[in-house]
């Protein structure tokens, strides 16, 4: 987006012509207007990012004392099978969450762009709607359905695939996914939305002059469509991709982890080994490594957006 | 131009997505409408909302998310705009590096401060406080909120920025009485993504406070999940209660949710 293209530009220096876009001369009152954000910033982000680090370094249960133990509990996110599963399940939820709303999203946004629709004003404004929701209610909704008299079971039955029907989010093998088709259900009305949008801004006679050449409908889509609406794919991927990675209050509201771990994500451990097991260095360690995971799957989806953008 | 099947096609497409958006939501109405008690008659139930609002207790965590979404927005837009507005037209030393430094502050995950910041206010007392709840969420709205503002206050025009100075106006002046009022679409679309995120925010709440009476109501929700498991009408009308005021702004200003969404959110 466009902050990758501003830090580009280098600092203007003295006696270098000010650009434009720059109104201002040089300000010193600019430091008391930045000072409130400044200082918050720096006790509530900055502060709290470095203890942090700090407390990952050390073995403590948040009561007694704490022993310095360098990278031990790094060692333990990486190896000890249920933090290391907790990832694993996160990178499930990925494909869930961002790799099939934005396919979805994508083939869809596609085909319903081929042609003015009219009411699209309202189908945007309920396709969002999952969006604003709170997660907590999300989960509350889901939990109902997935219950083993809920509406889905009720659906398997009705059309005889009772062998099908079964306690969802208490079954080993499907509680993950389950929680999963949440967040694609909550990520695909957001990626239709920005795609439409994204593909209302291609003129049209670029499909016209396709069509001309011959182009068919997958040559227009993969030469056309897609190349234009790479700055809405960035946007939907960082907005999912990280939405994924910090699925916290569905997991805590829907399985509480469970069954067993197989619905554990990383921000969930970290809020069980802090509070309920007494292993702050171990939570603390694994947030540094989400925080580690989150910026350079930030950095490198918007470097792939912008190319091409240039 | 397209042919007639095609189009109804998409708009069966529509259609069924639309459905399924819709469908969780009409089910959690449906049910905090329904008779929780055998034998009960009537078809609409409207006093499992009264009851949810007593007995759940959810009156006391609205009042608290009230309060809590008071503050953070009112807190991290005076914030941002004065901090987006120095930013946006000023040149000064270091700026670059202390607007990318807080820029940073939208991509920290709550998970990686939540656990050590609670340790630390603990040891001060302030755990279990508006102080604990608040200050994180307005560091990290700020974050977001200066970036918007920055972007908002370089796009605004130089020229009306020095006519507002040819006219006698100081730089606070100019602030709020040319570029504020001129940037209110600005303006909102970053209050209601706070007033969004701040109302739906979870973990914070959640490991900040620690006794009842400072329950959020999302938090407040999870935890009458928890106690009474057999009260399903009561849980959805207290969900529905929880989803009502920001389903509410939603509708009345989805343009500014969308395109806020669209434009500026890496959070």
């Amino acid at each position: 987006m466009t902050s990758a293209q501003q830090v580009a530009t280098p600092v203007a220096t003295a006696g270098t012509p000010r650009r434009r876009g720059r109104p201002g001369e040089p300000r010193r009152v600019a430091y008391l207007y930045i000072l409130p954000a400044v200082l918050v910033f720096a006790l509530f982000i900055l502060y709290p990012l470095i203890r942090t680090a700090q407390f990952s370094l050390y073995e403590w249960n948040g009561l007694g004392a704490s022993t310095w133990v360098g990278l031990s509990n790094y060692q333990a996110v990486f190896t000890e099978p249920q933090l290391r599963g907790a990832f694993v399940h996160a990178l499930v939820l990925i494909v869930f969450y961002a790799v099939i709303p934005v396919t979805l999203g994508l083939l869809l946004a596609a085909t319903m762009s081929r042609a003015v629709l009219r009411g699209l004003g309202f189908f945007r404004v309920v396709l969002f709607l999952p969006q604003v929701i709170p997660m907590v209610v999300v989960a509350i909704a889901w939990r109902q359905i997935y219950e083993p008299q809920g509406p889905l079971n009720d659906v398997l039955r009705f059309v005889g695939l009772d062998s099908l029907a079964r306690p969802w989010l208490g079954d080993y093998t499907w509680a993950l996914p389950s929680v999963g088709i949440v967040g694609t259900w909550v990520g695909t009305g957001l990626c239709l939305v920005l795609f439409l949008a994204g593909m209302a801004r291609i003129p049209r006679e670029l499909y016209e002059a396709a069509r001309l050449d011959g182009a068919g409908p997958l040559r227009e889509f993969f030469s056309i469509t897609l190349p234009s609406v790479r700055g809405e794919l960035a946007v939907a991927l960082t907005l999912t991709v990280i939405a994924a990675l910090k699925t916290f209050d569905l997991v805590y509201v829907m399985t509480s982890g469970g069954p067993g771990t197989e619905t554990t994500v990383p921000s969930y451990q970290v809020y069980n080994n802090a509070f309920l097991l007494g292993r702050v260095g171990t939570a603390t360690a694994l947030a540094i490594v989400l925080t580690a995971v989150v910026f350079a799957m930030t950095v490198v989806i918007n470097r792939v957006g912008e190319r091409g953008q240039r | 131009m397209i042919s007639r099947g095609e189009r109804l096609a998409n708009y069966a497409i529509l259609v069924l997505f639309a459905v399924i958006a819709i469908f969780p939501v009409l089910l959690i109405l449906s049910t905090a409408l329904s008779n929780d008690q055998i034998g009960g008659g009537g078809s609409f139930h409207f006093e499992n909302f009264a009851d949810a609002w007593d007995q759940g207790q959810f009156g006391s965590y609205m009042r608290t998310s009230v309060i809590v979404a008071i503050l953070v927005v009112g807190l991290s837009t005076l914030i941002s705009v004065l901090a987006g507005y120095a930013f946006g037209t000023m040149s000064f030393r270091g700026s670059e590096v202390i607007f990318y430094l807080i820029l940073l502050g939208i991509m920290v995950p709550a998970e990686a401060l939540v656990v050590a910041l609670y340790f630390d206010l603990r040891e001060i007392g302030l755990t279990n406080t508006l102080v604990a709840i608040v200050m994180p969420q307005v560091a990290q709205s700020t974050a977001f909120g200066t970036f918007w503002m920055r972007a908002y206050f370089r796009t605004s025009s130089r020229e009306v920025v020095e006519a507002a100075r040819l006219d006698g106006a100081g730089h606070w002046r100019t602030l709020w009485q040319v570029l504020v009022p001129m940037g209110r679409p600005a303006v909102t679309t970053m209050v209601v993504l706070v007033f969004m995120w701040t109302w739906n925010e979870f973990l914070i709440p959640l490991i900040m406070a620690t006794s009842e009476n400072l329950r959020t109501a999302p938090l407040g929700l999870a935890f009458f999940q928890g106690q009474y498991t057999s009260g399903t009408a009561l849980l959805a009308a207290g969900a529905t209660l929880v989803a009502l005021p920001v389903v509410v702004v939603y509708l009345f200003l989805q343009r500014h949710f969308i395109r806020g969404m669209v434009e500026g959110a890496v959070k």
